[in-house]
């Protein structure tokens, strides 16, 4: 019984379902239980109708984070800066972000890391949207030492565009950017070595790309050279 | 392969007859001290290291892409085996992340035994990397004295959840299992134990003339360098940097407990493994405050059965025995984590092995990938 009332503690789940990508069926499936559950209960029928049209109303705003406006001394000299370059810069969970165009991301981490003491690239990573217009979002994590704070820097970049490498003002890019390159197939312009490093280097597809699945591999590089017909 | 190594090429005498050539030395994949499987080229001028090159991805797992195919929950065991030398720290990381997204409270007993468990994998983390690390330059003893006191831990583990190496012991908004009867007990047994033998260790090592000459002035990478390769952790530490995240970003309760964060000066491979020896000491600290007044009360946050994190993104990390392990895991609010990115400490940190092999002999290199603490299912992924 007290683990059947943890489900109903359900504006959590209630409002998570929204978000679920797929309209039709989310609301359908956690339907069901909940229907069934308060019967099996029998105890808070009442309050089971109380989130659910809550949940309803949420399930037409888009899926999108809750983000507020990031708003301290830092976005403000951002802003000052980059101006429309720049996206409004965003808060979520108490981290910090900004949207840049691809074009300003290399004086963006500059500015960073010399005026604002982000000496240190956490880690550079990619976000594959295959719907979007521009599909990936590279994001840049830094920290800085001196204030103990973390920024993201992100940028929209279509298929077959080049991102700036980071790789002059961060060492740490140079074996980050590579992996994204391997993973979703993103080059770095000006990068010194723009190698695949997890994969082989004959490989063909780019794993961590939306489109590309989950036992998805490259037949003919696996044939060739672990002389077996399949990985899988 | 090798010849993507940018290092300018010596200049080339004729005059004499023994005319110094660069030459390509191969090390790896399969090759005991490279703790894996990890491929070094080494260019080389007679025992002179010119540069070196890894060739990593041996252990791809592809981690990341089964993460977005998997449920929140079904994930956690996968996190264990990519630092599976730390599965504790491994799992806390990744709870903390996903609990982030969901904005959970954790309750305070739950912190405090995560607190100690993790403290307990990075006593056992050590252990194994001063053991097999010893063993590289030529010191066979430890490796027999650590797995002994290693095998004290792996026991509790075992007595806590059933697993000795991929623990899994943590979920998502708190813990699986109560602590086992005597967990208290036991824990503070060890730390009795284990101060004791980390004395037994230094006096083995710490004024050893061929420890010492093995490793004083090897490998060596300044504060500058260290953040500009990202590199954490201990090695960024031995570089004279008091940097630790449980103490700049206190996760799971870390405030509370006192401890110090040892720091040394030169950053060479000597002055890595006092920091380490001392990390050891203080994590018996942090574990007898942890486990000592343990707070009663449940085990679990309020997370339901199914976990579907609002849609959003978060980028938690914590401080590993190897240094900075963090996640970024993008949610669309399914059931599946649309993007998780894992930031290896590992992975990061061998990034600067050319830099701290320049300039070095080879049998340096050894020590070298012995001091940065690697485990190439982390590097890997």
């Amino acid at each position: 019984m007290a683990e059947d009332e943890k489900p109903p503690e359900g504006p959590q789940s209630g409002s998570a379902e929204p978000a679920a990508p797929v309209e039709q069926n989310a609301p359908e499936k956690p339907a069901a239980p909940a229907a069934e559950k308060p019967a099996a209960a029998a105890e808070k029928p009442a309050e089971k109708p109380a989130p659910k049209p809550a949940a309803k109303k949420v399930v037409k705003k888009p899926a999108v984070m809750e983000t507020a406006p990031w708003e301290d001394e830092l976005s403000g000299r951002i802003k000052g800066l980059f101006g429309d370059r720049i996206g409004e810069p965003l808060t979520y969970r108490e981290q910090d972000f900004v949207v840049a165009d691809l074009d300003a991301v290399e004086e963006l981490l500059a500015f960073l890391r010399d005026e604002e003491g982000f000496d240190y690239l956490v880690d550079l990573t990619a976000v594959d949207y295959p719907k979007k217009e521009k599909r990936f979002e590279v994001v840049w994590i830094l920290y800085s030492f001196s204030k103990n704070t973390r920024v993201r820097v992100k940028a929209l970049v279509a298929e077959g565009e080049k991102a700036p490498t980071a790789s002059k003002l961060y060492s740490t890019s140079d074996w980050a950017e590579r992996e994204v390159f391997d993973m979703f197939g993103i080059e770095f312009e000006g990068h010194p070595n723009m190698t695949r490093i997890l994969m082989p280097d004959e490989w063909e597809g780019y794993p961590l790309r939306k489109d590309y699945g989950l036992i998805e591999q490259d037949e003919g590089w696996v044939r060739e050279n672990l002389n077996i017909e399949s990985a899988q | 392969m090798a010849d993507t190594i940018s290092t300018a090429p010596l200049p080339q005498t004729d005059e004499t007859f023994l005319d110094a050539n660069e030459m390509v030395l191969n090390m790896g994949p399969q090759h005991p001290s490279t703790h894996g499987v990890l491929r070094v080229i080494l260019k080389l001028d007679g025992e002179k290291v010119l540069g070196t090159e890894c060739v990593i991805g041996y252990l791809h797992r592809g981690v990341e892409k089964i993460a977005e195919n998997r449920t929140y929950q079904q994930f956690g065991p996968y996190v264990d085996r990519m630092d599976y030398v730390a599965a504790v720290s491994n799992g806390l990381g990744y709870c903390l992340a996903i609990e982030k997204l969901l904005d959970v409270e954790i309750p305070a007993r739950a912190q405090a035994v995560r607190v100690a468990l993790t403290e307990l994998n990075r006593i056992a983390s050590h252990l194994l990397w001063l053991g097999t690390h010893a063993l590289d330059i030529g010191a066979i003893t430890p490796v027999f004295l650590c797995f002994r006191e290693r095998e004290i831990i792996l026991q509790i583990f075992e007595k806590y959840c059933g697993a000795r190496l991929t623990t899994h012991a943590f979920r998502i908004g708190g813990l699986q299992y109560e602590t086992y009867d005597v967990f208290e007990k036991d824990c503070i047994d060890f730390c009795d134990v284990m101060l004791g033998k980390i004395d037994e260790y230094e006096e083995l090592l710490t004024t050893n003339r061929i420890w010492v000459g093995r490793t004083k002035g090897i490998g060596i990478l300044n504060a500058a360098d260290c953040k500009d390769y990202g590199v954490t952790g201990p090695v960024l530490r031995a570089a004279g940097v008091e940097w630790d995240l449980r103490r700049a970003q206190p996760y799971s309760g870390y405030e509370n407990y006192e401890f110090d964060i040892p720091t040394r000066e030169t950053g060479d491979t000597y002055d890595r493994y006092v920091v380490r020896m001392e990390e050891m000491r203080q994590s018996v600290r942090i574990i007898r405050q942890a486990v000592s007044d343990l707070p009663s009360g449940p085990i679990k946050g309020k997370v339901g059965k199914v976990i579907k994190p609002p849609p959003g993104e978060a980028y938690v990390s914590i401080e590993a025995p190897k240094g900075e392990l963090g996640y970024y895991v993008v949610s669309d609010g399914s059931l599946n984590a649309y993007r998780l990115r894992v930031r290896p400490p590992s992975f990061v940190n061998l990034g600067a092995l050319d830099k701290m092999c320049r300039g070095s002999l080879v049998a340096d290199v050894v020590a070298i990938i012995g001091t940065i603490d690697i485990v190439l299912g982390e590097v890997d992924r």
